[in-house]
């Protein structure tokens, strides 16, 4: 919007911001603008265009941590203009990635001494993580191959079609085949005995999920090592495991210690985790953990004379921000192992309440099981008529982010919503959550069925009635005059708003 | 340390952070601590020891940012717990990086009408772009040879041996064979003709760096361009060029628009910028650019139904914070297009107050070219005595990190000092470099040369019997008092911010 007076130069630093021309000219939005404008008027745009975001603390959606402490905060600041990957200038940055990869690594029982480093780095996330635990495999399988004079170029990988996108991009893009083991209803997890059966000669490993993405289940990685020895026992494969314990990875050991998932098992051989998620920071850290040198083939990590000094590296990333890093070692020391306990069993209680409540409306069925990542995930009893996707966009008018998917092959008619509990989803938002949900359930139930094929099949019965009835009235609507009543009967709806939105 | 007495419980909250029980224990190392402590002493505790790493600001050795508005760095902050990936939740955040990618297209001149979206992805830095862009050439290269019925087993990639680490990465981590074109003394980077002639069917493209990580030098694409052209017409093959312009890509559009390295060469298919470097933004962001929907294959890009809606994407990296593309957007629209070039010219301006200063003490040679990216490299003109390394030890006393390395093959006895110019790196600091340049000169000819393997010779070669031969140890207790006197006689200057 261009307002056709303009404003004199000497005049400028006197407007306050929203009356300077600043924020009356429109932006170019593909090109550089020409000329600079004042920080406060370019902080106030941006500021102001964000408003229209979600608000990060109601997405539900995500496992991703949407709140820290405010002394968390400052620190993160802090570091903001530190560059990670400098490690020669930022000795104690680097020092402290080290012992979270100590800790980590100790908190997955690997088999090292207590002076003893483990083998294991900081990524961006998972996602980082999962590609060099996978590119680590592919190589030492390589390598392996060629010792024994075989072939080398159809490496696979084995896992569950419940992985998260992040395998198949490894797979699409590092040219590994990815043979997956279908769900089924009932069953949205790899099955181990299927698992292993498609293991072949090919196979650089099987990767198992610590907290699937889609309900949330540990899978049964001990019952996975047990019956993959025994077939390596038989073939001499020597096939290995890695857990994808981006979720689990921080929950496990704090709920369920007994839990064997990790190093204890010997065909562990790597573990990733998101520091992001259950490590309670926010988005932007990861962590992968090798059972020992050995696997970890030397020739992947670079020794570089960057600036100066010798640098080992493994890493896909290189220059990055050194924030996350330190919230996470600072989440360490300052929770302990205490702290993370805490906060879990307050995510499953929270978990648990929600859980109970939707189960109660009776209109639910929960797909989601109690042992597991703190998450609920449920499908409609009945879904003749309407959808939980209708739910979902519902929901989106208190303020509530509630995904609703389509679960994985074999089991793509399941539909499911799924509401992960973080740690700064409390008790009274659960509540609020359940009643925002029960508002919902009663505004679908009155409305009228969404128009499906059956409804069209029905008034082309009557239509051809029609024919033989030319002179009588008849109450068919057509397909526009169904679609106004829905229209207006939202609209009264909509009429209706509560301040939902935070 | 652990005292041996202890507070009472019931004291706790009232002590200072500094005298409470929590900074008197010793963390654990290795291993998660049992129990929780307050969120003050974390802080502090932590606060404390990071005191100990370099200051960002006087680190000379890094193009990344390191000042920012405060201004955008509240924005950054209130966005610090956005995940990037959520573009469902976060669609003005989605719109802000298409916004960004448009306008660097835009910037590099990409080929497109009005109206027409760019094709381009952000991404954590110039590694990832760099690593996608392979990842583009490689399969289009793969479905051409295989629609040819040829081998496409055996892909390279050809470059200048001055590459950055990342291209090393590429080719190991995604099976690419490295074609690298030597170094020679004089020439720093990568040599059109010599690249051009490495060229063969299995190439996947020709990389070509805007701003050498080592002088600054800016590659003369558009001499790659025609003579690729030429070669091209004659084999058929088709080879594509990518331009690593990771420092380069946010100079030369202010300083030297009329140079020609961006998609005006028809054969460049894609460009990669790290917007942590001359975009003026804290680590963490970078930019990949194709020409065309072309140039990406489509089977490379996902369409993920994550968290109930269609989102398309192309990087290896899933989650991550949203704060650096929003300050990518901020500085663009913040600073416009006269704001970039007025800091260039700035920190050219600055170079060659550091240039001219390092020229005038007599003991360097300049490496670095007056045009490129804002940087200063320079040797000794006589390294016999000492060398590069110990200029550098010495400047981090007074504070500055300036980083000494040798050339890549074939120049690996040539030793350089770098100095970066970045926009926080005012004329006064400049001024005072020299000086504290000036002063480490004069420290080390005072001090003896560094023993060395040609020393020991010449005393074994002389045969008469009264020679003082000195032993390994006599001559290490003789380097030893020097530094001792030395360290002593020196008044400590307060040269450390």
């Amino acid at each position: 919007m261009v307002v056709t007076t303009t404003v004199s130069d000497s005049d400028e630093h006197l407007h306050c911001t929203f009356a300077s021309r600043y924020a009356r000219t429109s932006l170019p939005r593909f090109k550089m603008p020409e000329g600079s404008m004042p920080k406060e008027a370019a902080y106030q745009i941006v500021n102001d265009e964000l408003m229209l975001d979600g608000n990060p603390r109601l997405n539900l959606a995500s496992f991703v941590t949407t709140w820290m402490e405010p002394e968390c905060d400052k620190l993160i600041m802090d570091s903001i203009n530190k560059n990670y990957v400098d490690m020669d200038e930022y000795p104690v940055t680097t020092e402290l990635q080290n012992r979270c990869v100590n800790m980590i690594a100790h908190l997955f029982h690997v088999p090292v001494g207590d002076d003893e480093t483990a083998i294991g780095v900081g990524t961006v996330g998972s996602s980082e993580a999962i590609m060099l635990a996978g590119l680590a495999f592919k190589r030492k399988w390589q390598a392996k191959r060629k010792a024994q004079g075989k072939p080398y170029d159809k490496p696979n990988i084995v896992t569950g079609a419940n992985v998260q996108v992040c395998w198949e991009k490894f797979a699409r893009y590092f040219e590994v085949e990815l043979k997956e083991v279908k769900l089924k209803e009932g069953y949205y997890v790899m099955d181990p005995v299927k698992a292993v059966e498609m293991v072949d000669e090919n196979t650089i490993c099987v990767a198992a999920i610590l907290g699937s993405t889609l309900t949330g289940e540990y899978e049964d990685v001990k019952h996975l090592n047990e019956l993959l020895t025994e077939k390596n026992k038989t073939t001499g494969w020597d096939t290995p495991i890695h857990v994808d314990a981006a979720s689990g990875g921080f929950i496990a050991p704090f709920l369920f210690p007994e839990l064997e998932w990790d190093f204890r098992l010997p065909l562990v051989k790597s573990i990733n985790v998101s520091g992001h998620k259950y490590g309670l920071v926010y988005a932007g850290v990861g962590w992968v953990i090798w059972r020992s040198k050995d696997d970890l083939p030397e020739e992947l990590v670079f020794h570089i004379n960057y600036l100066g000094s010798d640098q080992p590296t493994f890493t896909l990333n290189f220059s990055k921000g050194s924030s996350q890093i330190i919230a996470q070692y600072y989440q360490f020391i300052r929770l302990g192992f205490e702290g993370y306990k805490s906060i879990m069993e307050n995510c499953m209680e929270n978990a648990k309440l929600l859980r109970e409540e939707i189960a109660k409306t009776g209109k639910f069925e929960i797909v989601s099981k109690d042992v597991g990542v703190p998450l609920v995930a449920f499908a409609l009893k009945d879904g003749s008529r309407y959808t939980v996707f209708q739910i979902s966009e519902s929901l989106r008018r208190f303020g509530w982010v509630v995904p609703a998917y389509t679960m994985p092959p074999d089991a793509e008619h399941i539909a499911v919503l799924r509401v992960v509990i973080r740690e700064d989803f409390s008790h009274s938002l659960a509540e609020r959550l359940v009643s925002n949900i029960q508002k919902v359930l009663k505004e679908l139930d009155e409305l009228p069925p969404r128009l499906s094929t059956k409804a069209a099949h029905v008034t082309d019965v009557t239509d051809e009635t029609q024919k033989g009835n030319a002179d009588q009235p008849h109450p068919k609507k057509s397909a526009m005059e169904t679609q106004k009543e829905i229209f207006n009967y939202w609209r009264r709806i909509s009429d209706m708003k509560t301040s939902g939105v935070c | 340390m652990v005292l041996s007495k202890t507070s009472s419980q019931s004291d706790v909250s009232i002590h200072s952070t500094f005298a409470s029980r929590y900074v008197r224990d010793s963390l654990p190392r290795f291993k998660i601590p049992e129990n929780s402590i307050p969120k003050e002493a974390a802080s502090q505790i932590i606060n404390d020891e990071l005191m100990l790493d370099g200051n960002p600001r006087l680190n000379l050795a890094s193009f990344v940012t390191t000042w920012m508005e405060p201004e955008c760095d509240k924005l950054m902050m209130a966005a610090i717990n956005k995940n990037y990936v959520d573009m469902d939740e976060y669609p003005i955040t989605t719109e802000l990086q298409n916004r960004c990618v448009n306008m660097i297209a835009h910037l590099f001149n990409a080929p497109l009408g009005d109206g027409e979206a760019a094709v381009g992805v952000g991404t954590v830095g110039s590694s990832e772009a760099i690593m996608l862009a392979g990842l583009a050439f490689k399969r289009k290269w793969q479905n051409k040879m295989k629609a040819l019925g040829k081998p496409h087993d055996k892909p390279n990639i050809v470059t200048g041996a001055n590459v950055q680490v990342c291209w090393e990465k590429f080719a190991r981590y995604f099976e690419v064979e490295l074609k690298e074109v030597k170094l020679t003394d004089g020439y720093y980077v990568m040599n059109p003709e010599k690249a051009v002639e490495m060229v063969d069917e299995n190439t996947i493209c020709v990389a070509a760096i805007l701003g050498s990580t080592l002088n600054g030098e800016f590659e003369d694409v558009k001499t790659l361009n025609d003579l690729l052209m030429k070669k091209n017409q004659e084999t058929g093959w088709d080879t594509p060029i990518h331009v690593d312009a990771a420092s380069g890509g946010f100079i030369a559009p202010f300083l030297y628009p009329e140079l020609e390295w961006d998609f005006r060469l028809p054969l460049v298919k894609s460009i990669n910028v790290s917007g942590h470097k001359y975009g003026l933004v804290y680590a963490g962001i970078g930019w990949a650019i194709w020409r065309n929907k072309e140039d990406l294959p489509e089977e490379l890009i996902f369409h993920i139904n994550y968290l109930g809606a269609d989102q398309p994407t192309f990087t290896l990296n899933f989650s991550k914070g949203s704060s650096q593309v929003i300050a990518q957007y901020y500085q663009l629209i913040r600073l416009g297009y006269e704001g970039y070039k007025n800091i260039m010219e700035n920190c050219q301006e600055n170079a060659m107050v550091l240039k001219e200063g390092l020229e005038k003490t007599g003991r360097f040679n300049i490496v670095s070219k007056d045009d490129g990216v804002p940087l200063v490299a320079f040797s000794l003109k006589d390294n016999s005595r000492h060398t590069e390394f110990e200029v550098s030890d010495l400047l981090r006393r007074f504070g500055w990190i300036v980083p000494a390395y040798t050339m890549p093959p074939d120049a690996q006895h040539v030793t350089v000092l770098r100095v970066v110019i970045r926009e926080d790196f005012s004329r006064t600091l400049a001024e005072r470099l020299v000086v504290d340049i000036q002063k480490v000169l004069h420290e080390l000819d005072t001090l003896p040369a560094r023993v060395s393997a040609k020393i020991a010779a010449t005393e074994e070669h002389d045969k008469n019997g009264t020679v003082v031969k000195k032993t390994a140890i006599e001559v290490q207790r003789e380097i030893t008092t020097a530094w001792m006197k030395f360290v002593a006689d020196k008044k400590k200057t307060n040269g450390v911010c």
